[in-house]
Protein backbone atom coordinates (compact mmCIF):
# COMPACT_ATOMS: atom_id res chain seq x y z
CA UNK A 1 0.00 0.00 0.00
CA UNK A 2 1.42 3.55 -0.91
CA UNK A 3 1.43 5.91 2.32
CA UNK A 4 -0.31 9.06 1.77
CA UNK A 5 1.16 11.91 0.25
CA UNK A 6 0.63 13.42 4.30
CA UNK A 7 2.69 11.13 5.99
CA UNK A 8 5.31 11.62 3.96
CA UNK A 9 5.87 15.14 4.12
CA UNK A 10 5.41 14.98 8.26
CA UNK A 11 8.31 12.32 7.81
CA UNK A 12 10.53 14.89 6.31
CA UNK A 13 9.22 18.58 7.74
CA UNK A 14 10.63 16.92 10.90
CA UNK A 15 14.25 15.68 9.49
CA UNK A 16 17.34 17.71 9.50
CA UNK A 17 17.89 16.59 5.76
CA UNK A 18 14.93 19.06 4.27
CA UNK A 19 15.64 22.17 6.44
CA UNK A 20 19.18 21.56 5.05
CA UNK A 21 18.34 20.86 1.46
CA UNK A 22 15.75 23.85 1.23
CA UNK A 23 18.44 26.26 2.52
CA UNK A 24 20.96 25.31 0.47
CA UNK A 25 18.09 25.21 -2.61
CA UNK A 26 17.14 28.74 -1.67
CA UNK A 27 20.17 30.10 -1.52
CA UNK A 28 21.94 28.93 -4.98
CA UNK A 29 18.60 30.41 -6.68
CA UNK A 30 19.05 33.43 -4.63
CA UNK A 31 22.87 33.82 -5.77
CA UNK A 32 21.30 32.56 -9.49
CA UNK A 33 19.22 35.90 -9.75
CA UNK A 34 21.88 37.49 -8.26
CA UNK A 35 24.66 36.91 -11.13
CA UNK A 36 21.11 37.16 -13.62
CA UNK A 37 21.35 40.68 -12.46
CA UNK A 38 24.71 42.07 -13.12
CA UNK A 39 25.29 41.40 -9.57
CA UNK A 40 23.03 44.70 -8.71
CA UNK A 41 22.92 45.12 -5.19
CA UNK A 42 19.03 45.43 -4.83
CA UNK A 43 18.89 41.50 -5.58
CA UNK A 44 20.72 40.79 -2.51
CA UNK A 45 21.06 36.61 -2.59
CA UNK A 46 20.52 36.24 1.25
CA UNK A 47 17.47 38.71 0.94
CA UNK A 48 16.10 36.74 -1.86
CA UNK A 49 16.50 33.42 0.25
CA UNK A 50 15.15 34.63 3.56
CA UNK A 51 12.18 35.74 1.42
CA UNK A 52 11.23 32.13 -0.42
CA UNK A 53 12.20 30.27 2.95
CA UNK A 54 9.92 32.45 5.00
CA UNK A 55 7.05 32.28 2.17
CA UNK A 56 7.54 28.26 2.21
CA UNK A 57 7.29 28.24 5.79
CA UNK A 58 4.53 30.27 6.24
CA UNK A 59 2.91 28.34 3.36
CA UNK A 60 3.36 24.95 4.44
CA UNK A 61 2.46 25.94 8.41
CA UNK A 62 5.91 24.50 9.57
CA UNK A 63 7.89 26.68 12.71
CA UNK A 64 10.73 28.12 12.30
CA UNK A 65 12.06 26.04 15.44
CA UNK A 66 11.13 23.05 13.28
CA UNK A 67 12.78 24.31 10.22
CA UNK A 68 16.28 25.62 12.56
CA UNK A 69 16.81 21.96 14.39
CA UNK A 70 17.82 21.08 10.71
CA UNK A 71 18.97 23.89 9.65
CA UNK A 72 21.39 25.07 12.69
CA UNK A 73 24.11 22.91 11.32
CA UNK A 74 25.14 25.52 8.59
CA UNK A 75 24.22 28.09 11.50
CA UNK A 76 27.07 26.39 13.59
CA UNK A 77 29.70 27.28 10.83
CA UNK A 78 29.17 31.03 12.07
CA UNK A 79 31.73 30.32 14.77
CA UNK A 80 34.46 29.36 12.93
CA UNK A 81 33.65 31.75 9.90
CA UNK A 82 33.94 34.50 12.21
CA UNK A 83 37.63 33.42 13.69
CA UNK A 84 38.48 32.70 9.91
CA UNK A 85 37.95 36.84 9.15
CA UNK A 86 41.10 37.01 11.14
CA UNK A 87 42.85 35.80 7.74
CA UNK A 88 41.45 38.30 4.98
CA UNK A 89 41.69 41.18 8.45
CA UNK A 90 45.66 40.28 8.78
CA UNK A 91 45.89 40.42 4.49
CA UNK A 92 44.15 43.75 4.32
CA UNK A 93 46.47 45.22 6.90
CA UNK A 94 49.62 44.45 5.72
CA UNK A 95 48.61 46.32 2.93
CA UNK A 96 47.93 49.50 4.73
CA UNK A 97 50.00 49.78 7.31
CA UNK A 98 51.53 53.28 6.52
CA UNK A 99 48.58 54.84 7.22
CA UNK A 100 47.06 52.76 10.43
CA UNK A 101 46.53 55.74 12.71
CA UNK A 102 44.48 57.74 9.64
CA UNK A 103 42.73 54.21 9.23
CA UNK A 104 42.05 53.68 12.44
CA UNK A 105 40.98 57.05 13.52
CA UNK A 106 38.63 56.91 10.83
CA UNK A 107 36.77 53.87 11.81
CA UNK A 108 36.22 54.29 15.16
CA UNK A 109 34.63 57.79 14.58
CA UNK A 110 32.40 55.96 11.46
CA UNK A 111 31.57 52.72 14.10
CA UNK A 112 30.44 55.35 16.53
CA UNK A 113 28.73 57.06 14.13
CA UNK A 114 26.74 54.05 13.06
CA UNK A 115 25.57 52.82 15.99
CA UNK A 116 24.65 56.19 18.16
CA UNK A 117 22.92 57.39 14.77
CA UNK A 118 20.85 54.09 14.58
CA UNK A 119 19.89 54.17 17.83
CA UNK A 120 19.14 57.95 18.39
CA UNK A 121 17.27 57.96 15.06
CA UNK A 122 15.21 54.98 16.08
CA UNK A 123 14.74 56.28 19.39
CA UNK A 124 13.44 59.43 18.14
CA UNK A 125 10.63 58.04 16.40
CA UNK A 126 9.54 55.64 19.44
CA UNK A 127 11.19 51.88 18.27
CA UNK A 128 10.84 49.30 21.34
CA UNK A 129 13.96 48.91 23.13
CA UNK A 130 14.26 45.35 21.67
CA UNK A 131 14.43 46.80 18.10
CA UNK A 132 17.19 49.31 19.08
CA UNK A 133 19.17 46.84 20.64
CA UNK A 134 18.82 44.77 17.65
CA UNK A 135 19.77 48.04 15.54
CA UNK A 136 22.86 48.97 17.26
CA UNK A 137 25.50 46.43 15.63
CA UNK A 138 23.41 47.22 11.82
CA UNK A 139 26.98 48.55 10.40
CA UNK A 140 28.75 45.09 11.23
CA UNK A 141 29.73 41.80 9.37
CA UNK A 142 26.56 39.91 10.00
CA UNK A 143 28.05 36.73 12.30
CA UNK A 144 29.40 39.71 14.91
CA UNK A 145 26.23 41.69 14.39
CA UNK A 146 24.29 38.96 15.21
CA UNK A 147 26.90 37.91 18.54
CA UNK A 148 26.71 41.32 19.92
CA UNK A 149 22.78 41.81 19.39
CA UNK A 150 22.35 38.44 21.58
CA UNK A 151 24.63 39.93 24.66
CA UNK A 152 23.22 43.04 24.38
CA UNK A 153 19.57 41.58 24.66
CA UNK A 154 18.30 42.60 21.16
CA UNK A 155 17.23 39.72 18.85
CA UNK A 156 20.20 38.30 16.44
CA UNK A 157 17.65 36.86 13.59
CA UNK A 158 16.38 40.93 13.86
CA UNK A 159 19.60 42.02 13.57
CA UNK A 160 21.08 39.50 11.26
CA UNK A 161 18.03 41.20 8.11
CA UNK A 162 18.95 44.64 9.75
CA UNK A 163 22.60 43.92 8.44
CA UNK A 164 21.67 42.70 5.43
CA UNK A 165 19.52 45.74 4.64
CA UNK A 166 22.22 47.81 5.78
CA UNK A 167 24.48 46.59 3.21
CA UNK A 168 21.85 47.02 0.50
CA UNK A 169 21.60 50.72 1.12
CA UNK A 170 25.39 51.29 1.85
CA UNK A 171 25.83 49.20 -1.71
CA UNK A 172 23.09 51.68 -3.09
CA UNK A 173 23.67 55.35 -2.07
CA UNK A 174 27.44 54.88 -0.80
CA UNK A 175 28.68 56.27 -4.53
CA UNK A 176 26.07 58.49 -4.66
CA UNK A 177 26.60 60.00 -1.07
CA UNK A 178 30.58 60.22 -1.81
CA UNK A 179 30.51 62.09 -4.75
CA UNK A 180 28.55 64.24 -3.39
CA UNK A 181 31.12 65.12 -1.15
CA UNK A 182 33.53 64.96 -2.92
CA UNK A 183 35.53 62.18 -1.99
CA UNK A 184 37.65 61.14 -4.60
CA UNK A 185 40.86 58.84 -2.70
CA UNK A 186 39.95 55.28 -3.25
CA UNK A 187 41.05 54.53 0.32
CA UNK A 188 39.18 57.25 2.04
CA UNK A 189 36.30 55.69 -0.19
CA UNK A 190 36.63 52.50 0.97
CA UNK A 191 36.87 52.61 4.64
CA UNK A 192 33.78 54.42 4.38
CA UNK A 193 31.48 51.91 2.70
CA UNK A 194 33.57 49.07 4.34
CA UNK A 195 32.44 50.28 8.09
CA UNK A 196 29.20 52.06 7.36
CA UNK A 197 28.14 48.32 5.48
CA UNK A 198 30.29 45.39 5.82
CA UNK A 199 30.71 43.13 3.52
CA UNK A 200 27.77 43.94 0.84
CA UNK A 201 29.76 47.47 0.59
CA UNK A 202 33.23 45.72 0.37
CA UNK A 203 32.01 43.40 -2.19
CA UNK A 204 30.52 46.67 -4.21
CA UNK A 205 33.95 48.29 -3.39
CA UNK A 206 35.87 45.40 -5.04
CA UNK A 207 33.52 45.72 -8.52
CA UNK A 208 34.60 49.56 -8.47
CA UNK A 209 38.28 49.89 -7.71
CA UNK A 210 40.82 47.41 -5.86
CA UNK A 211 42.21 49.74 -3.34
CA UNK A 212 38.77 50.81 -2.76
CA UNK A 213 38.39 46.78 -1.94
CA UNK A 214 41.17 46.26 -0.19
CA UNK A 215 40.54 48.89 2.26
CA UNK A 216 36.46 48.26 2.64
CA UNK A 217 37.70 44.80 3.50
CA UNK A 218 39.79 46.36 6.31
CA UNK A 219 37.24 48.51 7.47
CA UNK A 220 34.74 45.76 7.78
CA UNK A 221 37.51 43.36 10.20
CA UNK A 222 38.37 46.18 12.20
CA UNK A 223 34.89 47.80 12.44
CA UNK A 224 33.56 44.50 13.59
CA UNK A 225 36.29 44.05 16.32
CA UNK A 226 35.87 48.17 17.24
CA UNK A 227 31.94 47.65 17.78
CA UNK A 228 32.04 44.24 19.27
CA UNK A 229 34.25 45.88 22.15
CA UNK A 230 33.28 49.10 22.45
CA UNK A 231 29.12 48.43 22.38
CA UNK A 232 28.76 46.33 24.90
CA UNK A 233 30.78 48.34 27.26
CA UNK A 234 29.00 51.65 26.28
CA UNK A 235 25.43 49.45 27.10
CA UNK A 236 27.06 48.24 30.37
CA UNK A 237 27.86 52.26 31.47
CA UNK A 238 24.36 52.92 30.74
CA UNK A 239 21.94 50.25 31.65
CA UNK B 1 39.89 22.76 3.19
CA UNK B 2 42.71 21.11 5.14
CA UNK B 3 41.62 19.71 9.07
CA UNK B 4 44.33 20.99 10.73
CA UNK B 5 43.62 24.76 10.13
CA UNK B 6 39.70 23.37 10.66
CA UNK B 7 40.77 22.34 13.87
CA UNK B 8 42.76 25.84 14.72
CA UNK B 9 39.87 27.53 14.09
CA UNK B 10 37.18 25.70 15.83
CA UNK B 11 40.25 25.82 19.00
CA UNK B 12 40.61 29.57 18.77
CA UNK B 13 36.81 29.91 18.80
CA UNK B 14 36.87 27.65 21.58
CA UNK B 15 39.47 29.52 23.40
CA UNK B 16 37.30 32.20 22.75
CA UNK B 17 34.10 31.51 24.33
CA UNK B 18 36.32 29.99 27.30
CA UNK B 19 37.92 33.55 27.80
CA UNK B 20 34.56 35.15 27.31
CA UNK B 21 33.09 32.77 30.17
CA UNK B 22 35.96 32.94 32.49
CA UNK B 23 36.60 36.97 32.55
CA UNK B 24 33.01 38.10 32.02
CA UNK B 25 33.91 40.22 29.34
CA UNK B 26 30.65 41.15 27.13
CA UNK B 27 32.77 40.44 24.05
CA UNK B 28 31.14 37.40 21.94
CA UNK B 29 33.82 34.20 21.59
CA UNK B 30 34.13 33.59 18.21
CA UNK B 31 35.35 37.55 17.96
CA UNK B 32 38.20 36.76 20.83
CA UNK B 33 38.89 33.58 18.59
CA UNK B 34 39.33 36.28 15.61
CA UNK B 35 41.55 38.25 17.98
CA UNK B 36 43.49 35.09 18.68
CA UNK B 37 44.22 34.00 15.60
CA UNK B 38 45.41 38.07 14.46
CA UNK B 39 47.69 38.13 16.76
CA UNK B 40 48.72 34.79 16.05
CA UNK B 41 49.32 35.64 12.37
CA UNK B 42 51.01 39.18 13.65
CA UNK B 43 53.29 37.33 15.87
CA UNK B 44 53.93 34.67 12.90
CA UNK B 45 54.26 37.26 10.34
CA UNK B 46 52.34 35.35 7.81
CA UNK B 47 49.73 33.36 7.13
CA UNK B 48 50.00 29.63 6.05
CA UNK B 49 49.09 28.27 2.92
CA UNK B 50 46.82 25.41 4.05
CA UNK B 51 45.04 28.47 6.45
CA UNK B 52 44.91 30.92 3.55
CA UNK B 53 42.92 28.44 1.42
CA UNK B 54 40.56 26.83 4.87
CA UNK B 55 39.34 30.61 5.55
CA UNK B 56 38.60 31.12 2.07
CA UNK B 57 36.95 27.88 1.63
CA UNK B 58 34.75 29.03 4.60
CA UNK B 59 34.44 32.76 3.77
CA UNK B 60 33.39 32.36 -0.22
CA UNK B 61 29.69 31.43 1.07
CA UNK B 62 29.85 33.31 4.19
CA UNK B 63 26.57 34.48 3.51
CA UNK B 64 24.93 31.04 2.99
CA UNK B 65 25.81 30.94 6.63
CA UNK B 66 23.29 33.83 7.63
CA UNK B 67 20.51 32.27 5.92
CA UNK B 68 19.26 30.07 8.68
CA UNK B 69 19.42 32.83 11.37
CA UNK B 70 17.66 35.36 8.51
CA UNK B 71 14.48 33.39 8.33
CA UNK B 72 14.21 33.29 12.07
CA UNK B 73 12.94 37.14 11.40
CA UNK B 74 9.81 35.39 10.88
CA UNK B 75 8.68 35.19 14.30
CA UNK B 76 9.32 38.96 14.69
CA UNK B 77 7.01 40.31 11.35
CA UNK B 78 4.17 41.67 13.87
CA UNK B 79 6.89 43.82 15.43
CA UNK B 80 8.32 44.55 11.94
CA UNK B 81 4.87 45.75 11.22
CA UNK B 82 4.85 47.94 13.99
CA UNK B 83 7.84 49.63 13.67
CA UNK B 84 9.11 49.48 10.03
CA UNK B 85 9.07 53.36 9.92
CA UNK B 86 11.82 53.85 12.60
CA UNK B 87 13.87 51.23 11.10
CA UNK B 88 14.12 52.39 7.93
CA UNK B 89 14.49 55.84 8.67
CA UNK B 90 16.98 54.70 11.13
CA UNK B 91 18.65 52.02 8.51
CA UNK B 92 19.13 55.09 5.34
CA UNK B 93 19.96 58.12 7.48
CA UNK B 94 22.47 56.63 9.72
CA UNK B 95 24.14 54.06 7.12
CA UNK B 96 24.40 57.25 4.72
CA UNK B 97 25.68 59.30 7.90
CA UNK B 98 28.25 56.50 8.70
CA UNK B 99 29.53 56.68 5.23
CA UNK B 100 29.93 60.16 5.24
CA UNK B 101 31.84 60.89 8.56
CA UNK B 102 34.10 57.64 8.10
CA UNK B 103 35.28 59.19 4.69
CA UNK B 104 35.47 62.93 5.98
CA UNK B 105 37.76 61.81 8.43
CA UNK B 106 39.98 59.76 6.85
CA UNK B 107 40.39 63.16 3.95
CA UNK B 108 41.21 65.00 7.06
CA UNK B 109 43.26 63.03 8.74
CA UNK B 110 45.00 62.64 5.21
CA UNK B 111 45.61 66.20 4.62
CA UNK B 112 46.72 66.79 8.64
CA UNK B 113 49.62 63.77 8.09
CA UNK B 114 50.35 64.76 4.87
CA UNK B 115 51.16 68.74 5.23
CA UNK B 116 53.73 70.05 3.20
CA UNK B 117 53.67 67.36 0.70
CA UNK B 118 53.08 68.61 -2.60
CA UNK B 119 49.47 65.87 -2.97
CA UNK B 120 47.15 66.82 -4.58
Amino acid sequence: MKPELTEIWVYLSASPLSALTITLVAYLSGDWLYRKAGKNPLLNPVLIAVLMLVGFLLLTDTAYWTYFEGAQFVHFLLGPATVALAVPLYNHFTHVKRSAIAVFTSIVAGSATAAISAVGIAWALGASKETLFSLAPKSVTTPIAMGIAEQMGGLPSLTAVLVILTGIIGAVLGTWTLNLLRIKDWAARGLAVGTASHGIGTARAFEVNDVAGAFSGLAMGLNGLATAILLPLLYRLIF
Amino acid sequence: MVLRYLTLLLVCQLAGEAIRIGTGLPIPGPVIGMVLLFVGLLVRRGVPEGLQTTSGGILQHLSLLFVPAGVGVMVHLPLLADEWAPIVASLILSTVLTIAVTALVMKGMGRLTQRGEDRP
